[in-house]
């Protein structure tokens, strides 16, 4: 213990009120100016860049949704040609995985999570900031590429050999390739966080059952990418290794397979698929137990259904490959492996339906996309038990059945809570509250839209329409309900423009919030809104699951922390009991460069393979620099 | 399922898409293969209908059902949350015996589907970005033959496919006979299916091929065993020897002029290797895999500029003076 060695350190038991809190803001507060802001590594300045950003990346990817509905809503039309669409699809599936829904539900995490189990800052903030630069300059050089005519062209998943050197001879598959690799780099820099904050962060007596739901969904989640993003990555690594230094992984002629890549791909991609879903569970899960006025029933099971969920996802991967000629006993195993996903998905809902039958619904907007989450993903989760079907998925496979399908399941099953959850977090980023009435349109256009735009390509792929071809012969007879769904997708847009507009009008207009404007029960709302940068003056102490309601007067807390430096307080693993005192780093802007220095290293390597050796070096100061001991008293010691 | 209930349910689905029944969808099952897919399908469709409109009729009644006075979020009652456990519980069980009973049918039925039969009628089809290459194979070499884009089967006759694929991986999906599978580089697939009766099926590559995934598009034409016969025979022998002057003129100019690069016409001395088998592609229904339908029109409209019909294909436009175009069309309209 350091107690002697500290005799002389201001502890905030030292002062009180105002006096406390503007110490404890000066010290921990973004230091001003550009530099300043480059240099932040709070965890909600960080948290509300990203948040941003995946948004920003979801107008684009948007944008391009668009682009393809009027490509496609009559036959042969050559508003795009083949070459363009090709980009445009890629673009639109790349940009929304992996810029936009793995990004948001992150950006959300690092936002909220520090804040719900109690403590002034994510742990391992500088590596925090680094994440953000490098999910920043990777989106940023996907979309610089694609501006200047090498955006990818082979799809999201970027089978070989199409990606191969051999069939695409342009830069394209690389670009494809290294974004991956950058969203990768932020997306386990993030995983290691959230796992750490849970794990040592909470506040003393938040217990693992006193976690909150979305804490929960956040760390399955995150154990989820730190074992599914290596297979990707040695998949996209060989891809380029193939491409730039002709290595033969997946050349069948030098005793590579095709295959080995699908194997890997879905590996990560199916997992994937949950590491965006099991977020907005816990989105709803919140959502839910403050609009019902009551806690989510069944709390274990749902914690339970998560952690089985994350689990089983990792045991269906090759339900994305049933028509590649797979051994047949083997592809039904997997029909049942991937239909058993129904039972822990399906417990979570009938806990939600039973939390909603005994509460008393308050029919704000968060409530109604959740009620829309559950009308819209049931629908996806059912599709998605018949594509489960080795048979039925014979016919639907890569068919316009198969994008309905995921598309209710990811906007259904994550969009809807998101967009629900930016109505609900809102006030407590930006102390203001969203406008009910836009509220309220953005949620009918959204569910309306949605389901005219996505509904009729269930009956498309049916009726014979494959998925990812740029147009139609006229003879086919799919050129109505393409067109129906082309209008949908005009009015889900729309829809999209009201929460825009909501947000810059509310940002500036909107009725100011308070601390908890919803009358809800976790740790975030018991601090002001947006939070002061110290996140609480005292940390909490947690003394049941919904403190908030349970200790509605005052919240009881633990002084001691330095206010002379960052410090947080350790807890133990399983009950959350005071360890020690352990040092926050300070702003810094050696993230930035070492991100900097990452993607000069990434960027060159997919042009040279000389770039691994130069590229290394400015990485290496760059790192040192971050690292550099900084005189505070726990180096020294 | 009793057949009236099935029969109740195809038409029931089917109805609001009579307009869109065409000769490519998974919903007009014309083999014996894609009936079983349809009756799995329709039985999970049911399933599916029954369980979200439960839970659509749950999330209903939850939410306008009157509730008890309103009171703190905490007080709760111990009785229910007991009762409800138990219902949840019950209802997670219930979704694991549905999902059980479903992976059973659903295994059932690929048993079916993918039974195979060793008297099948072989045939080799080797994807190509992006058109069908298509091999007739027999015992004796001199009854093997090589065709494209097309593909003529018996009725009541089951047929094996051999899938390979000569560059990136293509689907063969023709979804009125049965459901799809890969033609996967370096890998040998296999395929079996019978037409239950005689007609035009279409069918179009499933997995993303590169820049003109969109057309192309294999037709199957199944015909009764007598006429599958002769059309078999007759497909097996060369081309015939133009006897006009314009035709004999069109055969010198399609090898002067560079087709006979690529193409091969079995009995002459045409043999490239690179593009379809054009030995008797005057009777063939389409042009470009699919793209158009085969009309001296859109023939020559093709030979004139491939990369205006399908941008970016490998057939180069070739510079030809219109009297040499008229020549070349003319005789491959002969080679029926």
């Amino acid at each position: 213990m350091t107690v002697l060695a500290d005799e002389r350190e201001l502890r905030d038991d030292a002062l009180n009120g105002l006096e406390l809190a503007t110490r404890l803001e000066r010290l921990w507060r973004t230091p001003s100016g550009l530099l300043g802001a480059l240099m932040s590594v709070d965890h909600k300045v960080i948290g509300r860049r990203y948040i941003v950003t995946a948004f920003a990346f979801l107008l684009l990817g948007g944008a391009l949704a668009i682009l393809m509905r009027i490509q496609l809503a009559g036959p042969e039309q050559t508003f795009l040609s083949p070459d363009k669409y090709n980009q445009i699809f890629t673009m639109h599936g790349s940009t929304m995985m992996f810029l936009f829904a793995v990004p948001v539900m992150e950006a959300f995490a690092v936002y909220l999570v520090p804040l719900m189990v109690g403590t002034r800052n994510i742990a391992f903030p500088r590596l925090n900031a680094f994440s953000y630069w490098m999910f920043l300059f990777g989106g940023c050089f996907l979309w610089i590429s694609f501006l200047l005519n090498v955006g990818p062209d082979v799809g999201w998943f970027a089978y070989v050999p199409l990606s191969s050197l051999q069939y695409t001879p342009t830069k394209r598959p690389d670009v494809w390739a290294q974004m991956i690799t950058f969203t990768e780099v932020a997306a386990l820099a993030v995983s290691v966080e959230i796992v750490v904050t849970v794990f040592k962060l909470r506040a003393p007596g938040m217990t693992l059952d006193r976690i909150p739901l979305f804490v929960w969904a956040m760390l399955v989640t995150s154990f989820l990418v730190m074992f599914a993003m290596p297979s990707i990555m040695v998949a996209s690594t060989s891809l380029i290794l193939d491409r730039l230094v002709n290595t033969r992984f997946y050349d069948p002629s030098s005793g590579g397979h095709p295959l080995l890549w699908q194997h890997l791909f879905w590996f990560f991609g199916h997992p994937e698929v949950y590491i965006i879903f099991i977020p907005g569970t816990g989105m709803v899960s919140m959502i839910l137990g403050t609009f019902a006025r009551r806690p989510v029933i069944g709390y274990p099971v749902v914690i339970l259904s998560l952690i089985a969920t994350g689990f089983l996802s990792f045991g269906l991967w090759v339900h994305h490959m049933f028509v590649t000629g797979l051994p047949q006993l083997g592809a039904g195993l997997f029909t049942a492996s991937s239909m058993l996903i129904a039972v822990p998905s399906g417990l979570q809902i009938f806990c939600w339906l039973a939390t909603l039958w005994d509460g008393r619904p308050v029919y704000r907007t968060p409530l109604l996309f959740v009620i829309g989450f559950i009308v819209v993903f049931v629908l996806g989760g059912l599709s998605g038990v018949m594509v489960a079907s080795v048979p039925i998925d014979t016919q639907v496979h890569d068919t316009y059945f198969v994008v309905a399908h995921f598309h209710y399941v990811l906007i259904g099953g994550a969009v809807f809570p998101l967009i629900g959850a930016v109505y609900y977090w809102f006030p407590k980023i930006t102390g203001r509250m969203l406008s009910e009435t836009l509220g309220r349109w953005n949620f009918w256009l959204a569910l309306i839209g949605f389901n005219v735009a996505f509904f009729p390509m269930h009956i498309l792929g049916l009726i014979g329409m494959p998925r990812r071809v740029y147009t139609y012969t006229a003879d086919m007879d799919w050129a109505h309900l393409n067109l129906v769904s082309s209008g949908g997708a005009v009015v889900f847009a729309i829809s999209f423009a009201i929460l825009l507009a909501n947000v810059i009008y509310s940002l500036r207009r909107g009725a100011l919030a308070g601390d908890n404007p919803w009358d809800a029960s976790t740790l975030e709302w018991a601090t002001s809104s947006p939070p002061p940068p110290q996140n609480f003056d005292r940390i909490p102490v947690v003394k049941h699951r919904d403190p908030l309601w349970f200790d509605n007067e005052s919240l009881p807390v633990v002084a001691g922390l330095s206010i002379e430096r960052r410090e947080v307080l350790l807890t133990s693993l399983a009950e959350a009991e005071p360890q020690t005192r352990e040092a926050s780093p300070e702003p810094s802007v050696w993230p930035l460069i070492t991100a900097i220095a990452t993607t000069i290293f990434f960027v060159g390597s997919i042009f040279t393979p000389w770039a691994v050796l130069w590229g290394t070096p400015p990485m290496a100061v760059a790192l040192i620099g971050w690292f550099w001991p900084s005189g505070s008293r726990e180096d020294e010691e | 399922m009793p057949v009236r209930i099935r029969t109740a349910l195809v038409t029931l689905v089917t109805l609001p898409l009579a307009a869109c029944e065409g000769r490519q969808s998974a919903l007009a099952p014309q083999g014996l293969q894609s009936d079983q897919i349809l009756r799995t399908l329709l039985l999970f469709l049911a399933v599916a209908a029954v369980v979200w409109t439960a839970v659509v009729i749950a999330l209903g009644i939850g939410l306008l059902r009157r509730k008890r006075m309103p009171e703190r979020p905490l007080a709760l009652h111990q009785d229910f949350e007991k009762a409800t456990g138990r219902v949840v519980f019950a209802l997670g069980f219930a979704t694991l015996v549905i999902v059980l009973g479903l992976s059973i049918v659903s295994y059932a039925g690929q048993r079916t589907v993918f039974a195979k039969d060793d008297n099948a009628l072989t045939l080799k089809i080797i994807g190509h970005q992006w058109w069908w290459e298509v091999r007739y194979e027999d015992d004796s070499p001199d009854r093997s033959f090589v065709t494209a884009n097309e593909i003529r089967i018996p009725t009541g006759k089951a047929v094996k496919v051999e899938l390979e694929s000569a560059d990136v991986i293509h689907s063969f999906w023709v979804p009125s006979l049965t459901g799809k599978m890969d033609l996967i580089t370096g890998q040998k697939n296999e395929l079996q299916f019978t037409a239950r009766n005689a007609g035009v099926y279409r069918g179009q590559c499933a997995e993303f091929c590169g820049l003109q995934h969109a057309h192309m598009a294999v037709a199957v034409l199944a015909l009764s065993p007598d006429e599958f016969g002769r059309w078999r025979d007759h497909e097996n022998q060369s081309a015939s020897s133009p006897t006009d002057v314009l035709g004999k003129q069109g055969e010198q100019l399609f090898r002067a002029r560079g087709c006979a690069l690529c193409h091969n016409i079995r009995g002459t001395l045409a043999g490239g290797q690179l593009g379809p088998d054009l030995t008797h592609v005057g009777s063939r229904t389409t042009v470009a895999a699919g793209t158009l339908p085969l009309t001296p029109a859109t023939l020559g409209a093709w030979i004139a500029d491939p990369q205006h019909i399908k941008p970016g294909n490998y057939m180069p436009r070739m510079p030809l003076q219109s009297g040499e175009l008229i020549a070349i069309l003319h005789y491959l309209e002969q080679l029926k």
